[in-house]
C-alpha cells in the first residue's frame, strides 16, 4: 500500500510521442508501471511504444481504462489538457510541463477542484511508488519500497532524500514531487493528509524552500493533525532577498516565506528540523519507529 | 518582467483607467517642449526605473519653475538611484516623466496581486495610502482590506461595493471606483500581468480618482503569448549577468562570494549554496542549469561563471534525473580545455549516468576532484579555494 497511485493505477500520457515524454514512458514501463494509452490529438489510431494512440481523454478511458493521467504536453496547451483529464474522470493528474501561466493555473485549480480531481504538479518530477507505479521523471534505481513518505517542492531535493533514505535502509513509502510553482496543483497539506492515513508510512520527509507561506501552513497542520514524526528541512536560508517592486507581497505573505520563519513554525509543531539537505538520514534514524 | 511606471499609465490609458497626463524625457534638450505642453508653472519630476521607494531615495520631486525642473533633470539622468529596494549599486536612470501635479485631498493604497494561499487574485486595498504602506500593515493589519476574486465568475459587483464602504467612498466616488475596479481587474487577466500596484490612488480637490503611481508586473512564463510586452521591456534595469543567463535559458542570480556553483534544479541550488556557508565558505552564485541541459550550455554556464572576477573555486553539483551526468561531465572537460581553467572544480555526480559521467572525466586530461559525497565535496572546494586566495596572498606579498 501507499498513497495516490500503485500497482493497479492504469495510466494515461498526454502528449506521448514528444521526446521527453518518449524516454521517461520507456523507463517507467520498464520499471513496470501499468501504462494503458496515450492522447495525442490528431494521432488517433498510431501506436507509440506499444501503446495505442487516441485523440481525446475521453476515448483513451472509454477504451483502455486508464483513471491517472500524466501530462508532457508544451506549456501554452497544458490549461487545456489538464482540465480534459479533469472532465473525463482521471482521478490523478500529474503535471510534468514547467512555465504555465499563472492565470491559466487560477482558471485550472477552479475548475478541477470542482471535479475532485487531484493535481500533481505542474513543473514538477511526479509521483513514484517504488516497486509499483512510477509517474515522472525521478531516476528510479536510487528508491526501494518501504516506510518513509517524502514531499517536496523542489526535484533534486527530492532525490538527495530519496537517496539518503534508502542508504539508511528505509526505503520510501510513496515519493511525491508538488512542484515549486506559485500555484500547484496539491499543496504540502493534501500530501501530509494522505501519509497520515496511510498504513505503510512511518515517517514523513517535508522538504519545502523559501517564498510563500505553504511551509507554515503546513506547520499548522502537522501540529494539530500528524501523529507520524515528520523530519524537515527549507532550502535558501543563504538566498539573497529579490529585488522587489512595491509592497504588495510583502503585505500578502505577512512576514512569512523567510527560511527562518518557516523553520520557527516548523519547530512550533513538533517536527525534526535539519540545517542542511546532507543531514536527513540522521535524522531520520533519530525519529523513525 | 517589471514596466516602468509611464509603460504602466499607458496601459491604464488603454483601460480607460484614470491617470495622470505626462511625459517621457531621454534627453535634457527634450525639456523645453515638455515643459511647454505639460503643466503651467508646476511639475513632477519623475525617475524611471524598476523599483519602489523612489520618493524617499530622492527620485521624485515637486519643481515650481523652468530653471528648478532644469537642475533636477540634469542631476538624474544618467545617475543611478540606490532605494531601499535596490542593491546597493541602484538601478540607472536613463528616463524621467514628467507630469503635472494634482490637487490631492486624500490617498488610497490599491493593488491586484496574485495570493498563493487562497490561489486566488488578490485585491489589497487601504484607506491609508502613500508610502508607508508596510508599516501600516504591520502596526494596524485592519485597516488593509483583501478581497480574493473568483476566477470563475471574475470580479463581481458586491465585492466592489464592499470595498467601497470600507474605504468610506460617498456615491460619486463609489461609481468611480467600482468602474476602475473592473476594469484594472479586465487589465490584470488580459496581459497575463503578476502585480498591479497603484499608490497612490488619490482622490483629487475636484472630486475625480486618479492613479498616480504605476507598479506592474507581467507573469514571465506568459510572454510566449504576451508579444508586446516582450518590446517594451527594459533590459537596462536587469543585471547584466543574469540577463544573458536567462536569454541561454539558465537561471542565475549573482551573489558576493568567491564559490560558484553550478547545480541542477533551484532547490538543490540552493541547498548547495546553504552548505557552502554552514561550512565557512561564501556562494558567488545560484546557478541552476535547468532539466533540458546539454553540453553546449555547460559551457555558456562557465563562460558566466568565470565572468565574476570574485570566483575563485567551483563547485559542480549534479544529481541527475531529466540530466545526465555524463553530458555534464563532456561539457565540463569541453569547458576546461576551451577556457584553460586554473581554479580548482569539486565535481559531484549522483543519478542519472553518473558512474559514465566520472568514467568520463577520469579519461580526460582535466584535472578536478570528483566526490561522491556532497558534505565532502563542499568542504573540499572551501579547503581549495583557501588554499589558492593563500597561494595568491603570498605571490603578492613576495
Amino acid at each position: 500500500m501507499a498513497i495516490l497511485i500503485n500497482k493497479d493505477t492504469k495510466v494515461l500520457v498526454q502528449g506521448l510521442t514528444g521526446s521527453q515524454a518518449s524516454f521517461h514512458t520507456q523507463r517507467a514501463i520498464e520499471y513496470g508501471t501499468n501504462v494503458v494509452s496515450g492522447v495525442v490529438p490528431g494521432r488517433r489510431g498510431q501506436t507509440h511504444l506499444n501503446l495505442p494512440i487516441y485523440n481525446t481523454v475521453e476515448c483513451a478511458k472509454r477504451l483502455t481504462g486508464a483513471n491517472a493521467s500524466i501530462i508532457y504536453v508544451p506549456a501554452p496547451f497544458c490549461k487545456d489538457a489538464i482540465i480534459e483529464a479533469s472532465e473525463n474522470g482521471m482521478e490523478i493528474i500529474v503535471c510534468i510541463t514547467e512555465g504555465i501561466p499563472t492565470i491559466d493555473m487560477l482558471d485550472i485549480k477552479a475548475a478541477i477542484d470542482l471535479n475532485g480531481s487531484t493535481l500533481i504538479g505542474p513543473n514538477c518530477p511526479g509521483i513514484i511508488t517504488p516497486g509499483e507505479c512510477k509517474m515522472g521523471i525521478m531516476p528510479e534505481s536510487i528508491h526501494m519500497p518501504g516506510s518513509v513518505g517524502i514531499v517536496s517542492r523542489s526535484g533534486t531535493l527530492t532525490y538527495e532524500a530519496v537517496n539518503q533514505s534508502t542508504l539508511a535502509g528505509f526505503g520510501q513509502s510513496t515519493c511525491v514531487g508538488i512542484g515549486g510553482d506559485a500555484v500547484p496543483g496539491s499543496d504540502f497539506i493534501d500530501i501530509l493528509k494522505r501519509f497520515e492515513e496511510d498504513p505503510f508510512t512511518k515517517a514523513i520527509v517535508m522538504i519545502g524552500e523559501i517564498g510563500g507561506a505553504k511551509e507554515e501552513a503546513a506547520a499548522e497542520y502537522i501540529k494539530s493533525h500528524i501523529t507520524k514524526p515528520v523530519v524537515s528541512y527549507i532550502a535558501g536560508v543563504t538566498a539573497p532577498k529579490g529585488k522587489r517592486m512595491g509592497h504588495a507581497g510583502a503585505i500578502i505573505d505577512g512576514g512569512k516565506g523567510t527560511a527562518f520563519e518557516k523553520y520557527a513554525a516548523l519547530q512550533r509543531a513538533g517536527v525534526t528540523t535539519v540545517r542542511t539537505i546532507t543531514a536527513i538520514a540522521d535524522a531520520l534514524k533519530e525519529v523513525h519507529p | 518582467m517589471n514596466l516602468h511606471e509611464y509603460q504602466a499609465k499607458n496601459l491604464y490609458r488603454k483601460y480607460d483607467i484614470p491617470t495622470t497626463k505626462g511625459k517621457l524625457l531621454t534627453h535634457p534638450s527634450q525639456l523645453d517642449d515638455i515643459l511647454r505642453t505639460i503643466g503651467k508653472d508646476k511639475w513632477v519630476i519623475k525617475a524611471q526605473v524598476h523599483s519602489g521607494g523612489r520618493g524617499k531615495a530622492g527620485g521624485v520631486k515637486l519643481v515650481e519653475s523652468k530653471s528648478e525642473a532644469n537642475e533636477e533633470v540634469r542631476r538624474l539622468l544618467g545617475s543611478r538611484l540606490v532605494t531601499n529596494q535596490t542593491s546597493a549599486k541602484g538601478q540607472p536612470i536613463n528616463s524621467i516623466f514628467i507630469e503635472e501635479p494634482c490637487d490631492i485631498l486624500d490617498e488610497i493604497y490599491l493593488a491586484f496581486a496574485v495570493d498563493r494561499t487562497t490561489q486566488r487574485i488578490m485585491i489589497i486595498t487601504s484607506s491609508e495610502g502613500g508610502m508607508e504602506i508596510e508599516e501600516v500593515a504591520e502596526k494596524s493589519p485592519e485597516k488593509i482590506l483583501r478581497n480574493p476574486i473568483n476566477p470563475v465568475v471574475g470580479i463581481m459587483p458586491a465585492q466592489c461595493r464592499q470595498i467601497c464602504d470600507d474605504l468610506g467612498l460617498d456615491k460619486t466616488l463609489s461609481a468611480q471606483m467600482i468602474d476602475l475596479l473592473q476594469k484594472t481587474y479586465k487589465m490584470f487577466v488580459e496581459n497575463d500581468l503578476s502585480l498591479v500596484e497603484v499608490n497612490p490612488l488619490v482622490i483629487t480637490k475636484q472630486g475625480y480618482l486618479m492613479c498616480l503611481d504605476g507598479k506592474v508586473q507581467v507573469d514571465n512564463s506568459s510572454l510566449y503569448r504576451q508579444a508586446k510586452m516582450n518590446e517594451i521591456r527594459d533590459e537596462s534595469q536587469e543585471d547584466e549577468r543574469e540577463l544573458k543567463a536567462e536569454k541561454l535559458d539558465l537561471n542565475y542570480v549573482s551573489l558576493d562570494g568567491n564559490i560558484a556553483c553550478m547545480v541542477n534544479g533551484a532547490g538543490l541550488a540552493m541547498a548547495t549554496m546553504d552548505l557552502i556557508q554552514t561550512y565557512g565558505g561564501e556562494p558567488a552564485n545560484f546557478l541552476d542549469v535547468g532539466g533540458s541541459v546539454n553540453e553546449k550550455r555547460v559551457i555558456e554556464a562557465f563562460e558566466i561563471i568565470l565572468s565574476d572576477t570574485k570566483v575563485n573555486g567551483i563547485l559542480v553539483n549534479i544529481f541527475g534525473g531529466i540530466v545526465r551526468c555524463d553530458i555534464i561531465a563532456g561539457g565540463i572537460i569541453s569547458a576546461a580545455q576551451k577556457m584553460n581553467l586554473h581554479i580548482p572544480i569539486v565535481v559531484r555526480l549522483e543519478g542519472t549516468n553518473a558512474k559514465e559521467g566520472l568514467e568520463l572525466i577520469r579519461n580526460s586530461s582535466v584535472s578536478v576532484y570528483e566526490e561522491a559525497n556532497l558534505d565532502k565535496a563542499a568542504k573540499k572546494i572551501i579547503e581549495l579555494t583557501n588554499l589558492d586566495s593563500k597561494k595568491n596572498t603570498e605571490k603578492e606579498e613576495n
